[in-house]
């Protein structure tokens, strides 16, 4: 049929034989979310035209994550709007308090998606379960309102661009510095409309929760969504979890129609700190200048599992965070919360002098949980540096993996572990 | 239907995050939004657009986040359309969903210039510099979101499919 795993799985929702990029097509739900910033605008819109009745509410999810836990009263307010909507449902998912977590990492955890699965959210990170074999994009509230009725959406076909990565990674190369060395190559708008879809013998070492990370970013250089085929891993992972639902493995075919293939050798990348304020502005951290840093932030949707807090703690054992920097630790759900203090992780963290931070979103976005004042610097593992996005307009984020944040931490400035 | 009005002129890569800010976030009403709207870009954007009410703009305007409380900040700013020489995708869907006029192309975005005076013609897809006499023909909608365009949203859409349903 030649087609990509993209194509097939808009195709099976579409319940068409082929789809062409391209295409306009009326496309069946499997999931589709909302967060505490995007679900009120639904939620008022759907009462604003008298709508009362909904598609399916265990196909719904609500997670009250971004200004939770809520900083002020009308952040409390729209949580309030959401819980009164989900009891009104029946909506079974809705995510609040010491249930919630970051919903990128958190409807994985809970079984909510399995590869061949289609997923709109009302989010530009919903694209992050691609990384499952699911196909996986973020709308606005209108377009998620419209699918809690419809229990579908329209998608206009991407078309595909192939992204290999072969070769060795050097120390301390993760899934983010492959990402955001891939933005760094195409740019911001480099994969505008398209899927991304990853692939390669590099790609198979991954961990899932590193490609959690890459699939989580697509987004950050204007794709639609980033996806990788279900391999045994991801299959292990369904089984670890328990997950309810049956999986469909979709793999492009060898003649299927790419835009682009673009191949990576992964061999000459070095961990990648991406400058203010675009996150295309990728450097090595071994050619920078000394940039004395004021905040780290670890976790988010982009770097807030498992995987990452090992690597933090890893380079924090038995050291300290530097006087001047404040050491953010944010995991990302409530289940690697507990995983981490069984591994004795939050012991580490906080003997070096961080601050263990509850699954928010918080400073990603300069919510709350952190905020910077004018001039600040701050090393985040989350996926924007856009100007003023941790804060003030005048402060600068600076992207990186978790091995990079720790040492800058204790270094006072961005270093990678093997400098400090 | 026809939009004049003189321009305003911003770069590439206009981001959701310079757009409203996500401290503004926990607003709804587009009113509310529309105050801090651009702020960090343009400090004097809301005394400047009374008077200019066409953005017109480079590469990937409105990318980042599915905030639509961004094209809802800008047309409550009360900014009649927005030209760029490309959008970003979940932005361009949320504007034709709150029914933000937008408008696609590079040679426009390029050559019209700050303060110009231009008269859109939604209609045809043309876009007229009054200032320069030169005019831009743009790419039709799809036929799907010429619909949505024309029913003023994509909600009123639903409304008649959940009436035609029931």
């Amino acid at each position: 049929m030649s087609m990509t795993i993209t194509e097939k799985i808009i195709a099976a929702h579409a319940q068409k034989e082929k789809v062409t990029p391209g295409e306009l097509v009326q496309v069946k739900i499997d999931l589709s979310l909302a967060n505490d910033i995007t679900a009120p605008l639904s939620i008022k819109e759907l009462e604003k035209q008298g709508i009362e009745k909904i598609f399916d509410p265990d196909k719904i999810v609500l997670v009250a994550d971004h200004n939770t836990p809520c900083k002020d009263i009308a952040s409390a307010q729209n949580v309030k709007l959401m819980q009164e909507f989900a009891q009104k449902h029946g909506i079974s998912h809705f995510f609040v308090g010491g249930k919630a977590g970051i919903e990128h990492v958190l409807l994985p955890e809970q079984g909510l998606i399995v590869p061949g699965d289609l997923i709109i959210g009302a989010d530009s990170h919903t694209c992050t379960y691609g990384a499952l074999g699911a196909f996986s994009t973020g709308m606005g509230s209108t377009d998620i309102a419209a699918s809690w009725v419809l229990g579908e959406t329209w998608l206009r076909v991407p078309e595909s661009i192939l992204f290999v990565y072969e070769g060795k990674r050097k120390q301390f190369v993760t899934g983010k510095d492959l990402i955001l060395f891939t933005i760094g190559k195409i740019g911001v708008d480099g994969a505008r409309y398209c899927a991304m879809e990853f692939t390669g013998p590099v790609i198979q070492e991954l961990s899932l929760d590193e490609r959690f990370t890459m699939t989580n970013m697509a987004v950050e250089a204007g794709a639609k969504n980033g996806i990788m085929e279900a391999d045994d891993k991801v299959l292990s992972y369904l089984t670890e979890i328990k997950s309810p639902r049956s999986p469909i493995v979709y793999q492009s075919d060898s003649d299927a129609q790419w835009k682009e293939i673009i191949e990576i050798a992964v061999s000459s990348i070095e961990p990648q700190v991406a400058f203010p304020h675009l996150p295309s502005n990728t450097h090595s951290v071994y050619s920078i200048p000394q940039i004395e840093v004021d905040q780290v932030v670890i976790g988010s949707c982009t770097n807030g599992r498992m995987e990452d807090l090992r690597m933090a703690a890893q380079v924090l054992k038995e050291r300290e965070v530097h006087p001047r920097v404040r050491l953010l630790i944010f995991p990302g759900s409530p289940a690697i919360l507990r995983q981490a203090e069984k591994e004795g992780l939050l012991q580490i963290f906080l003997e070096a002098g961080g601050i263990i931070a509850p699954a928010s979103c918080g400073p990603c976005l300069g919510g709350h949980l952190g905020v910077l004042a004018e001039g600040e610097k701050c090393v985040s593992t989350t996926n924007r540096n856009f100007l003023g996005r941790m804060g003030h307009i005048k402060s600068e984020v600076y992207l990186a993996n978790p091995y990079i944040a720790a040492s800058s931490a204790v270094a006072g400035y961005i270093a990678a572990p093997d400098q400090i | 239907m026809i939009i004049q009005g003189k321009t305003l002129k911003y770069g590439d890569n206009v981001d959701t995050d310079v757009i409203i800010p996500a401290r503004y976030l926990t607003a709804t009403d587009p009113q509310e939004l529309a105050q801090h709207c651009l702020e960090g870009l343009d400090s004097d954007f809301p005394q400047k657009v009374s008077s200019s009410p066409i953005l017109v703009a480079g590469r990937n305007f409105g990318c980042g986040s599915s905030r639509e409380h961004a094209p809802l900040a800008i047309k409550a700013s009360g900014v009649k359309a927005v030209i760029a020489a490309s959008f970003a995708r979940i932005f361009y869907r949320n504007a034709l969903n709150i029914g933000l006029p937008i408008l696609e192309s590079e040679e426009a975005a390029e050559k019209i210039k700050e303060g110009d005076q231009l008269e859109i013609d939604l209609d045809k897809g043309e876009i007229k510099n009054l200032t320069t006499q030169e005019t831009f023909k743009v790419e039709p909608f799809p036929p799907f979101l010429q619909e949505i365009i024309e029913q003023g949203g994509l909600m009123n859409l639903v409304k008649k499919r959940v009436v035609h349903l029931s």
